[in-house]
């Protein structure tokens, strides 16, 4: 069974649409990348998937998400539950104004998690697994906000899967960051396929193509093409992508 | 070049921050001249130690203590009052409610604050006191209770308005973090929001403690004018301001000693809303640089 699957999905943002009937699925364990010009609607495609266009007033959302077979906008869902079973990593780091172990003990927090040594554990497990750990284990007390850009980068990302979610949804994750630290999230994203469903935007197009299994190539709202990355990048069906993945437009 | 006309506005603005500045001037010059005619006569350790004020009386006592411990238990009362409901209401406005419900109800809530404080005096003195009478039957008809609970509610928006603010000048990237962890709206508010604003929180309640402390219609209305060292919220009582606006109206003459305790007293206030002032100014300035 596929980990996600669109079907048929529309959105509208008041009047206006930003989401053309788009179906995809998603097989678990991958690495997808959406790619496509800004404003073509990948950050709200993404967003779909852990419902975080509700927080947007006049949204409105037609058509079928599912997760694990599981329709997420129909059934009766706690959202709140979902999105513990969904992480996401922002385009700009957001680090909770905490110290550092707070923020990856945060998601055990609101569980209701208060064991110490469970918490210890899953910190150090975490930051391990974003490749943090070695940076900032003697200063877990300071706060995250002291970091530079692309720790607080990974922060996120240990902060995430402290939930253990099965999916990671990531908005052009390395954008602000320094080719070092993109190196080094890339790494990452690669290491963390063999535990959980990756779905990556990206502006940057060796990025989609260095990590991803397969890739959406997104224009104006529509899915132009969906298919394994090296197809897309060296073989593609249509025109659109073509242009865009040889630079021409956007 | 600079036109005449230019130079002329500017001239004039000059003119205007300077009267401004030498008011202050003027006003600190008084008190502190004042307030050293004051201590000329009377000890300031007399002042600061001795448990009775009844500079009107034959026996003449000048120990400020019961004054500020009546400001500041009705100041506690109000805040006590103010808190939790303005920060309830702003958490409210800004995570639960809709924006246009928002837009609304926030102009609305500082009517409270523009309410004449004589209006809620007389509330206190003339509905709240009664009402109050009938659970508590030894509260006296003057009281700290009621003029400290009208205070509280008058403090509402100081508190809620400007909470409001600091929530909202929360990036809005902290927010999606929360709810992104999965977080529900009550811990998305007081785990994150909250935490967050509380540099802005605290500033708003500061604000509101210097006007509770500055206010004095309420409390010489309904809270008495007797200077008393007591925690009994169910007394009278006499604060800074009351004993200000006393001594104000009454006749004694200029430059008796009676007349002098207006500014002992006057500088005492001061001192207080000017620390407080401080304290908020520093908080600001740091909280600024956190979010730079
Ligand atoms: N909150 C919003 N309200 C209204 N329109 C929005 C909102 N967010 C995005 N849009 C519009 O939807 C379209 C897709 O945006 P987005 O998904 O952010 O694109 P991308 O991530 O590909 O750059 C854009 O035209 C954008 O202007
Ligand atoms: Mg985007």
């Amino acid at each position: 069974m596929q980990k996600l699957e669109a079907r048929n999905v529309n959105l509208f943002y008041g009047e206006k649409q930003a989401l053309k009937d788009i179906s995809l699925g998603i097989d678990p364990n991958t690495v997808t990348a959406f790619i496509g010009p800004s404003g073509c609607g990948k950050s709200t495609f993404l967003r779909c998937f852990n419902r975080m266009n509700d927080l947007i007033d006049n949204v409105r959302i037609t058509g079928d998400i599912l997760i694990d077979g599981r329709n997420i906008y129909k059934s009766k869902i706690n959202v709140d539950e979902h999105r513990k079973k969904i992480g996401m990593v922002f385009q700009k780091p957001n680090p909770f104004p905490k110290t550092i172990y707070e923020n990856v003990a945060f998601g055990l927090r609101i569980k209701g998690v208060k064991d110490k040594s469970v918490l210890d554990e899953t910190v150090e497990r975490s930051l391990r697994q974003a490749a943090l750990w070695d940076e900032v284990k003697d200063d877990l007390k300071k706060s995250a906000l002291s970091l530079s850009g692309g720790q607080q980068q990974r922060l996120c990302i240990a902060r995430t899967m402290a939930v253990e979610p099965s999916v990671i949804l990531m908005d052009e994750p390395a954008s602000a960051l320094d080719p070092l630290s993109t190196a080094k999230i890339e790494e990452l994203i690669y290491e963390l396929k063999s535990k959980y469903t990756i779905v990556i935007v990206t502006h940057n197009m060796q990025q989609a193509a260095r990590v991803s299994d397969k890739t959406a190539f997104f224009y104006l709202g529509e899915l132009i093409e969906y298919n394994t990355t090296t197809t897309i990048f060296t073989n593609p069906k249509k025109e659109q992508t073509h242009n865009y993945i040889t630079g021409r437009f956007g | 070049m600079v036109s005449v006309k230019e130079r002329i506005i500017e001239v004039i603005l000059f003119l205007c921050s300077l009267l401004t500045v030498l008011i202050t001037l003027g006003i600190i010059v008084i008190l502190a001249s004042e307030t050293f005619n004051f201590f000329s006569k009377v000890s300031i350790i007399e002042f600061f130690t001795e448990t009775e004020w009844t500079p009107l009386f034959a026996n003449k006592k000048f120990g400020i203590l019961p004054l500020v411990c009546g400001t500041l238990l009705v100041t506690v009362i109000a805040i006590l009052v103010a808190l939790p409901l303005g920060l309830t209401i702003a958490v409210y406005l800004n995570e639960y409610a809709n924006q246009k419900f928002t837009a609304v109800v926030k102009p609305l809530l500082e009517i409270l604050a523009a309410i004449p404080t004589v209006v809620y005096g007389f509330f206190a003195l003339t509905f709240v006191t009664p009402l109050l009478q009938r659970v508590l039957p030894n509260l006296s008809g003057f009281n700290a209770l009621s003029a400290g609970l009208v205070m509280g509610v008058m403090i509402i928006p100081y508190i809620s308005s400007l909470s409001e603010d600091a929530l909202r000048a929360v990036p809005k990237s902290l927010r999606e973090a929360a709810y992104g962890m999965g977080s529900t709206r009550l811990q998305t508010a007081f785990k994150v929001m909250v935490p967050a604003a509380s540099s802005g929180i605290i500033v708003s309640v500061i604000l509101a403690i210097s006007r509770a402390i500055g206010e004095t219609m309420i409390v010489a209305i309904a809270a008495g004018q007797e200077p008393k060292l007591t925690l009994n919220p169910l007394t009278s009582l006499e604060t800074i301001t009351t004993y200000i606006v006393q001594v104000s109206m009454g006749d004694v003459p200029r430059n008796s000693i009676e007349y002098s305790t207006i500014f002992s007293a006057g500088i005492t206030l001061f001192i207080f809303t000017f620390l407080l002032n401080n304290i908020s100014f520093v908080i600001k300035r740091k909280y600024h640089q956190k979010y730079e």
